[in-house]
């Protein structure tokens, strides 16, 4: 897990550039004396978690936090119990250290975020996995026709034009392969040429540059094949 | 009037002396521009500055374990909202007692 620590004190993000450094699993990444800083940083990088001074000048931590359009995990810092009541009112914020800030109340404030991070990770997961059990519709001659996502064993392109084979039927729809791999779950779909997304359970076997998916031979791309075999449950 | 320790330094560092350095050479670089930044907002009877001032310098002083001090320096700073200067008396002497340890340490 990646950190920064946004205080206009010096002394105060030394102290949490010394227990961060003590902490295993979490790196600091940066430092900044104010909230402008920090959100130019946070334009361009990923950040974890973020360790915030309220009583900035100027703009407040209150205020950075409403700035956030995706906050990561937000830990508190100051001198004042006072404003621990508004603190609640955001989800991002998963705890509130008084200073000077204890390591061992420091490392309990770095658990709670990372259980908070992997509550977060397993609902994506799980929103994830919820597109198995959806389907999706092609338009055919005006006809919406629902197509099952979990019997697609292979979708291959063909100029404007993509070809849905499904256990039952094949479709020709007006689309591209990139629309189609937005809507498929990633557990269970690979692209695995330019022209070919395949679904890895329906994979029979593989040789050399290609895969044999149901009777269709499909080539893997060299760049695509060390994913392809990261992906496969290898004995 | 009690005296600053380093009680929570050392608690910090854990023996390491590359660390406790580290936080020391900060206190003793911040502590003085900030005092000065207290007197210079004194100076223009900017109450907000001192205010936020005061609530900076709040901070060392717990950090060099002046419990008694933080809580008139608490008091000064909610008073200082009110555009009240009661306590000023009693954090200018905290801050001389800071100045006279930090040229120790």
């Amino acid at each position: 897990m990646n950190c920064i620590s946004i205080d206009d004190e010096k002394l105060a993000r030394t102290i949490i550039k010394t227990l961060c450094d003590e902490t295993d699993g979490l790196q600091l990444i940066g430092e900044f004396p104010n909230a402008m800083q920090a959100i130019k940083f946070l334009n361009e990088h990923d950040v974890d978690l973020i360790f915030l001074d309220i009583h900035m000048p100027d703009f407040t931590g209150f205020d950075f936090v409403k700035t956030l359009k995706n906050p990561p995990s937000i830990v508190l810092t100051t001198s004042d119990p006072k404003f621990a009541i508004e603190a609640f009112q955001y989800e991002c914020i998963v705890d509130y250290l008084l200073k000077p800030i204890k390591a061992n109340r420091f490392k309990m404030a770095v658990e709670k975020a990372k259980k908070q991070q992997l509550i977060a990770n397993k609902v994506a997961e799980n929103k994830a996995e919820s597109k198995l059990e959806n389907d999706f519709y092609i338009n055919i001659d005006r006809r919406l026709i629902k197509i099952d996502i979990p019997s697609i064993y292979l979708v291959e392109a063909k100029g404007d034009y993509i070809h849905i084979k499904t256990e039952d039927k094949n479709y020709t729809v007006h689309s591209t392969l990139k629309k189609i791999e937005e809507k498929l779950p990633e557990s269970l779909f690979l692209k695995i040429h330019r022209s070919y997304i395949i679904n890895l359970k329906k994979i029979i076997d593989i040789e050399d540059n290609s895969v044999l998916i149901k009777k269709d031979v499909i080539p893997v791309s060299r760049s695509k094949r060390p994913e392809l075999m990261k992906r496969l449950d290898l004995l | 009037m009690e005296q600053p320790n380093l009680n929570y330094v050392e608690q910090l560092a854990r023996g390491d002396e590359a660390i406790k350095k580290t936080l020391l050479d900060v206190i003793k670089t911040e502590f003085p521009e900030e005092k000065q930044d207290y007197y210079d907002s004194l100076a223009k009877k900017d109450y907000k500055k001192i205010e936020e001032n005061v609530h900076r310098i709040k901070h060392k002083i717990s950090i060099l374990g002046l419990e008694q001090s933080y809580e008139l320096a608490n008091t000064y700073e909610h008073n200082l909202r009110e555009k009240k200067m009661d306590g000023v008396d009693d954090f200018e002497q905290i801050l001389t007692v800071i100045t006279a340890y930090i040229n120790t340490i």
